[in-house]
């Protein structure tokens, strides 16, 4: 269970998130919609502390985020606490950022052997595993740069789902690629919601929103507009401003 | 289909040959380079011993320039105001002040506090005799090596700064420990950047040394001015000098090259063939 209470973030003096209460169910999959600029990536960086909140609280499975409560205070945790909490939780970039350097399966592997300290042929052996699920058993030792844009992205899932988070975060993750690149990370994220994975996933893709999501949140402006199921928030939008966004993106 | 043609760039190609045979010529016919001078004195052992100094000083030079580039890269990068400031101060101080001017204020060091102390700051210690502690040599290095630190922190910095803002956030998303974001995924991006500066810095350190000679110690420079000023044949030794420098120069630029290629995996979708590999293909054919 994902719980926000009252999240409040600004940088500067720009207001990017105005109080946003949000409860995500386990196993469910939330995509968030609204126009750029209305605070959906900054939200989805608040729920793995890349963004401290300014007011407010982040809860993944009753443990508070970022943050140590004693009597009426909250402490901000040590990086070393964060950096652990954080290891539960994938997150994947818009760009990717697999790191150039390494292979796919090195990419995929890094994290359960120097994060969680698992042992190196049995992650391998994962690493390896979970590049079949997402298409690309025949792509370990590429390097990221010989790779098509969709190919890196499946990557990234894939290092995200070595950690086995309890949730993974999805920052637009086919804005950057090609229209025919799209329809192949789709299909990964939506084998990923069938499987019961939790997914938060921010997207412009709301034919993706139609099949795949159990609640689709409309943001603008730092706020929550309107939520639901996406029959009727696609469908049936009640505020003008879901309605207007809507009428813009599905021609 | 017949190739473009290219009357220009063969009368070009014709032109810088003719330079070069005159070039070639000269060396050979003027007797004032004084060949069997040169040879007699190339592999001579004090020149020798002299070049293994130039080695020594470079090498000890390069290895505690980089010691200290690396925290003065930490803490310019530093959130703490103090220690970015204190970095930025050193930086200035040893990137203005000429390396010679550097060099004779160190060997002076005994003129200014005749006594050395380490112990609990302002009470008791060990303290020595600043002329017994620092030898002309120790000078040189710390004069080297202090100089050298300046540069390399500035390289070591912009490195580090290369690495794009995306690699750290992806690192610190996926958990990984600090020490491991900078060693396993920062710093092996960073060296792409570092290492060609690292490699001028350290053929301009190798070429540095020569200014030590203001301290008489018998660095390579040192020695081949002992030998002319001793038999008068002036330019001949100052080839020998000039010579193994170049070669020294060579050696490390080929080094560069393999270590640099090492550090572009996964930067170029392929390596390009090294020389010696398309070397072995043209002969194969």
């Amino acid at each position: 269970m994902i719980e926000l209470t009252g999240v409040h973030k600004s940088f500067g003096t720009l207001e990017v998130l105005r109080g946003i209460d949000l409860t995500v169910r386990p196993g469910t999959v939330t995509v968030i919609l609204g126009p750029s600029g209305s605070g959906k990536s900054t939200l989805l960086r608040c729920v793995n502390h890349l963004e401290k909140v300014d007011r407010g609280l982040v809860r993944v499975d009753g443990e508070l985020i970022g943050y140590r409560r004693s009597g009426n205070r909250l402490h901000e945790l040590s990086e070393r606490q964060i950096l652990r909490q954080r290891a539960r939780i994938g997150f994947v970039f818009q760009n990717f950022n697999l790191f150039p350097h390494l292979t796919a399966v090195e990419n995929v592997a890094e994290a359960p052997i120097s994060a969680l300290r698992k042992p190196r042929i049995e992650t391998y052996e994962r690493a390896h595993a979970l590049l079949a699920r997402v298409g690309l058993a025949d792509k370990a030792d590429a390097y990221p740069r010989q790779l098509s844009g969709g190919q890196q992205q499946r990557v990234a899932i894939a290092r995200a789902l070595a950690l086995e988070p309890r949730l993974i975060l999805f920052d637009e993750p086919t804005s950057a690629l090609d229209p025919e690149l799209v329809g192949e990370v789709l299909d990964v994220l939506r084998d990923l919601a069938t499987a019961g994975t939790t997914m938060i996933v921010v997207t412009h893709e709301i034919g993706f929103a139609r099949e795949a999501a159990d609640t689709v949140i409309f943001m603008d402006e730092g706020r929550i507009v309107e939520q639901g199921p996406p029959a009727q928030v696609l469908d049936h939008p009640r505020h003008d401003r879901t309605q207007a966004f809507l009428s813009k993106v599905l021609i | 289909m017949v190739p473009a043609r290219h009357p220009w760039r063969w009368a070009g190609t014709g032109l810088v040959l003719v330079l070069l045979a005159q070039f070639a010529h000269g060396l050979t016919t003027n007797p004032g380079w004084d060949w069997p001078t040169f040879a007699g004195y190339f592999l001579e052992e004090s020149v020798l011993r002299a070049l293994l100094l130039t080695i020594e000083l470079t090498v000890a030079g390069a290895l505690l320039g980089f010691l200290g580039g690396i925290p003065l890269a930490a803490m310019r990068l530093s959130r703490n105001p103090v220690l970015a400031a204190v970095s930025w101060t050193y930086i200035w101080v040893f990137r203005s002040v000429p390396l010679l001017v550097q060099l004779l204020f160190w060997a002076n060091l005994g003129y200014l506090y005749d006594r050395l102390q380490i112990g609990v700051p302002f009470g008791p210690g060990w303290s020595f005799s600043t002329t017994s502690l620092i030898s002309s040599f120790g000078a040189a290095l710390l004069g080297l090596a202090l100089h050298e630190a300046a540069f390399a922190g500035e390289i070591i910095r912009s490195g580090l700064l290369s690495v794009d803002q995306g690699q750290h956030e992806a690192a610190a998303a996926l958990g990984l420990p600090r020490r491991r974001q900078f060693f396993r995924i920062v710093l092996p991006q960073a060296m792409r950047a570092i290492l060609p500066n690292a490699a001028n810095l350290l053929v301009n350190l190798l070429k540095s040394t020569s200014i030590v000679y203001v301290l008489a110690i018998g660095e390579l420079f040192y020695q081949v001015q002992v030998v002319y000023g001793r038999n008068g044949r002036v330019v001949p030794l100052l080839m020998v000098a000039t010579v193994w420098y170049v070669i020294l120069t060579a050696l490390l630029s080929v080094l560069q090259y393999y270590v640099e290629r090492y550090f572009a995996r996964g930067a170029l979708r392929t390596l390009p063939p090294t020389p010696f590999q398309r070397l072995r293909a043209a002969i194969r054919r």
